[in-house]
């Protein structure tokens, strides 16, 4: 038991990204204005990714920043304090469309922590968020914009979105908790 | 940012460098790399220890270290308590354990501890249950001191280790000197030490430094030049006869600052003596960068608290998303 | 910690079988019973016990038979062997035991009066039957000071009320401990207290005029001067050690040279006046050299080492702890071994304990605010016996030397660190050398609670003392003060 699953594929995610990506173009009906912000650490390779297939489709160069939700979060003092990472947004966020990008959506904590640090750095004209994976058992009324896919889980199960540029491969993998976990 | 290949223990609190591994000092560092935006930004707060009491008991006067402190609490919303009281706490008739079990009954949750007293961070964290952040205790330690000056050593010279920084003066007084040998040494730098021998603590060949007879002789070499402060009141105990004497041996003035090599940079812990272990002419230098450790100092300060309150009370619960 | 009554069985009869008697004035080292009665040792050797039986029936031919002799009732069978004398004489069986002189130490502060929140002469004598110890020699750096016969017969008499222990009371070099005026060393000599050792204690007396004077002056009594080997200029504002220690853990040092200073300059100034010197507790290499040297050219020099000297070393120091602070400081290990070699061969005459009661309000400060001192009276025999006899060091016999003819040779104790012999008082220390403790401070007898040894395992420990035949410890427990017990058969 607890042998990690493998649901997604490399593949797999080159698709949805290149869906999210036009998904995002639609919504927004083109690429200006917007800006693209990863969320620290996996959603930073995704916005990065996302932004070179907008340029590939709209062949327009959108900014891309990178944003650390640690120092927001509300469960400080529940686990070891994280190693932080950059906060770098390369424009003014004020007015213009930001689009946080994550990998897994699952409490909404650290949507809301990143709500108030991208507060902290302007106003911008509007928020969207696009993440790769929806696991479910939201614990703030927070959801996506646009959605890679889906996955029902247990809640204390564990899904881990590996990306090439810190993991060695691109994968979603699953493994289940088996037991109750400290919230 | 470097990935560390293991992730530093927790520290439960921070007493001297004495305690810390090489993994944790450059947690810290990297932490402030982080908080330094913060630090200058316009909206210059983060809600990281909202709700979070740090007490600043300062046994000693030390207005730049408690400002500093107050500043690296304050940004990072932490509510800030003062509690000054100078001379020790017999003469009011009580223990020093009393006033900590004071503390301990208000509740604050870290206590930033300056005293004349080496070891009473030590104490204190033996008799109270919360984080102790050391803010330099008698002769013994300064970690803060430390690890701002290695910061801003970093941020000038990169990765320090095979980098040789000598520390030029009163060693033996010194809370500054035994931390920042310390820290140094933990990231592979090679320290050497000049002073009048009456100011060397002793064997401090045991501290792992190299022991040089002439500043001079050493300056080509040096990537930072480390002056600390000459209490002028020495020279009434006979430890040197005259701040004249001792400028002219031990002090760094412009002919000296002519020998360093191109990238090498002057610093000092402040308050300097300009004219005693420092010429007016190196403390305004492009050399020296005495201004940016006070600044540095904030964002380190801000790390140490950083880490250690939001270390606190935690089991390792997977992290919500 | 438990106080029972004095026990008082059959008018003193005690017969201590089985144990190996050490008895350092006759050099006797041999299984031997021993018979006390009346307060004194009646018979050493195999026929001890027919003595006791005989004075018993003296005793009851005298028409003094005691309340507790029930074996006396007069339809007891003529025929018996040995008719019911048993229940008056109290067998203590010594088997696997030592059977030494009761201890008598030097250097104890027992900090009445004016400072009785630390210890008093009640607990303090306690804590001296607990360790062994018959006989303590109270220092002077009391308040008001013992300096004048008044405050010197108060603790003598204070000594003999409690009755666990006799307190013979050190006077004061200087009045007030100031360093200038001598003390009234004759008047001080005369007085019941019969005061013939005379210290400032911790305040070494710097001024060398008035040191030699006093060592002049000492020698129309011929008491012992006893100074506290320190040059106070060397030792501005010092915290510990002065080595590797203090240099990390940034604590102004003691250095060795400030002992040794001093030291050199008291056994000249004495050899010159041929004054009685008594060092207390030698803690450096240094030291035990100069004096080792200064009895070979015929000074009248006696040295001193304290438990602690034979243990503690200075990286003890490191968690700043101010139970461990004491003066002279505990130093590095060559130092140990130095005070260990110097107490072997001889150049150390006694072990004095420096039994320094503190009240936690004073230890509990930073370290540089804490007074120096640490208790020792209960735990000196185990620091010993695990640092010098366990280890091959010193044999049983010489160690146990240390504690009682050699201090007694100091000063006048009266019937301590005497023989083990017909005739003397039954002051005498029943050890068990192989008991292993673990040291509870909270467990002591003193009031303070400064035991540098709390949580260590300690080999050998007393099980018996008895002071003039009556037992002050008993099994490991102290008897109650006479003056605070319910004890009137012997008042």
């Amino acid at each position: 038991m607890n042998r990690p699953a493998r649901i997604l594929e490399a593949d797999d995610l080159a698709r949805m990204l290149r869906r999210l990506a036009h998904e995002l173009l639609e919504a927004n009906h083109g690429a200006d204005d917007l800006v693209l912000v990863g969320i620290q650490t996996r959603g930073l390779p995704l916005a990065e990714r996302l932004a070179a297939l907008i340029a590939e489709i709209e062949g327009t160069e959108v900014p891309t920043g990178a944003l650390d939700t640690t120092l927001y979060r509300d469960d400080l003092g529940r686990r070891q304090p994280k190693s932080l990472h950059p906060t770098e947004v390369p424009v003014d966020v004020a007015g213009r469309t930001v689009v946080l990008v994550d990998d897994v959506l699952y409490t909404g904590r650290t949507i809301r922590a990143a709500l108030d640090a991208l507060n902290e750095l302007g106003r911008p004209a509007r928020i969207r968020l696009v993440v790769l994976v929806d696991r479910g058992h939201r614990e703030l009324p927070i959801r996506a914009d646009h959605v890679g896919k889906n996955l029902p889980t247990a809640y204390g199960d564990r899904i881990r979105v590996l990306v090439e540029e810190l993991d060695g491969q691109d994968a979603v993998v699953a493994e289940p908790g088996g037991q109750e976990v400290d919230r | 940012m470097t990935a560390i290949a293991t992730e530093p223990a927790p520290m439960p609190h921070l007493l001297g460098i004495d305690d810390l591994d090489t993994a944790q000092v450059v947690r810290i560092l990297d932490t402030a790399e982080q908080l330094l935006p913060i630090a200058t930004r316009e909206r210059n707060t983060v809600p990281t220890l909202r709700g979070k009491v740090v007490c600043n008991l300062f046994l000693e006067d030390s207005t730049r270290t408690r400002i500093s402190f107050d500043l690296a609490a304050k940004r990072l919303s932490a509510e800030v308590l003062n509690f000054s009281a100078k001379g020790s706490s017999v003469s009011k008739g009580e223990s020093f354990k009393d006033t900590a079990l004071t503390l301990d009954a208000m509740g604050v949750d870290c206590v930033v501890v300056r005293s004349g007293s080496s070891g009473a961070p030590l104490q204190l964290a033996r008799y109270l249950d919360v984080p102790i952040l050391n803010a330099g205790d008698g002769w013994h330690q300064h970690p803060t001191q430390a690890l701002l000056d290695v910061f801003t050593m970093r941020r000038h010279l990169g990765d320090l280790a095979g980098r040789h920084v000598v520390i030029v003066g009163d060693l033996l007084h010194s809370r500054v000197a035994r931390s920042e040998v310390q820290a140094l040494t933990l990231l592979g730098a090679k320290v050497s030490v000049v002073a009048p021998p009456t100011l060397l603590p002793p064997q401090v060949e045991g501290w792992g430094v190299e022991l040089v007879a002439d500043l001079d002789e050493v300056l080509p070499d040096v990537d930072v030049v480390y002056l600390l402060r000459v209490q002028r009141e020495r020279m009434h105990r006979a430890f040197f006869p005259s701040s004249r004497e001792y400028s002219r041996l031990w002090g760094m003035d412009a002919r000296r600052l002519a020998l360093l090599g191109e990238q090498a940079i002057v610093m000092h812990p402040g308050p300097m003596n300009r004219g005693v272990e420092i010429s007016g002419e190196v403390a305004d230098s492009d050399r020296a960068v005495i201004t940016e450790q006070v600044t540095n100092g904030i964002a380190v300060r801000m790390a140490c608290l950083y880490l250690l309150l939001a270390a606190r009370g935690g089991s390792d619960a997977e992290e919500a998303r | 910690m438990s106080i029972h009554p004095p026990a008082v069985t059959g008018r003193g009869r005690i017969l201590l079988t089985g144990g190996r008697v050490l008895d350092p004035a006759s050099g006797t080292d041999d299984h031997l019973d021993v018979a006390v009665a009346e307060g004194r040792i009646v018979a050493v050797g195999p026929d001890a016990r027919a003595v006791l039986e005989g004075l018993d029936e003296t005793a009851a031919g005298g028409g003094d038979a005691p309340a507790t002799s029930a074996g006396h009732g007069g339809d007891a069978p003529a025929s018996s062997a040995r008719p019911g004398r048993d229940a008056d004489i109290e067998v203590v069986d010594c088997t696997g035991r030592w059977i030494a002189p009761g201890f008598v130490d030097l250097h104890t502060h027992l900090r009445e009066p004016g400072g009785e929140a630390a210890e008093d002469i009640a607990t303090g004598s306690a804590a001296g039957a607990a360790g062994g110890y018959t006989a303590l020699c109270a220092m002077a750096n009391t308040n008001p000071v013992c300096d004048t016969a008044a405050i010197a017969e108060l603790v003598w008499r204070r000594g003999r009320e409690v009755a666990l222990v006799d307190v013979f009371p050190v006077g004061s070099i200087t009045r007030g401990l100031e360093g200038r005026e001598l003390t009234e060393i004759g008047a001080l000599n005369a007085c019941a207290a019969k005061v013939d050792f005379f210290s400032d204690d911790g305040i070494p007396l710097a001024d060398s005029l008035v040191m030699r004077r006093a060592l002049q002056y000492a020698t129309a009594f011929d008491v012992v001067i006893c100074n506290h080997a320190e040059d106070p200029d060397l030792t501005a504002g010092a915290q510990m050690n002065e080595g590797a220690m203090s240099s990390v853990l940034g604590l102004a040092g003691w250095p060795h040279e400030a002992e040794e200073v001093m030291l050199a300059r008291d056994l000249i100034l004495a050899g010159g006046v041929g004054a009685r010197l008594h060092v207390p507790h030698v803690t450096t290499a240094g030291a035990v050299a100069l004096i080792a040297q200064a009895k070979r050219s015929g000074v009248r020099v006696t040295a001193e080492a304290t438990p602690h000297h034979l243990l503690l070393t200075d990286d003890l120091v490191a968690d700043y702890d101010a139970v461990m602070k004491v003066n002279p400081p505990v130093r590095t290990s060559d130092d140990v071994e130095a005070v260990r070699a110097g107490l072997a061969d001889g150049t150390l005459d006694v072990v004095g304990t420096d039994h320094a009661p503190h009240a936690p309000e004073f230890k509990d400060q930073e370290w540089e605010h804490a007074p120096c001192g640490m208790l020792g009276l209960e735990t000196a025999f185990a620091v010993v016996n695990t640092t010098m006899i366990a280890t091959g060091r010193l044999d049983p016999l010489t160690a146990i030397a240390r504690f009682t003819t050699g201090p007694a040779a100091v000063r006048d104790v009266g019937g301590h660190g005497r023989g083990i012999a017909e005739g003397e008082d039954a002051n005498l220390v029943v050890l068990d050398p192989e008991l292993s403790w673990t040291v509870d401070a909270t467990a002591l007898h003193s009031r303070a609670r400064n035991s540098p040894y709390h949580g260590r395992e300690l080999t050998g420990r007393p099980v018996h003392t008895l002071l003039r035949g009556r037992f002050t410890l008993r099994d490991g427990q102290v008897a109650a003060p006479a003056d605070h017990g319910q004890r009137t058969e012997h008042a």
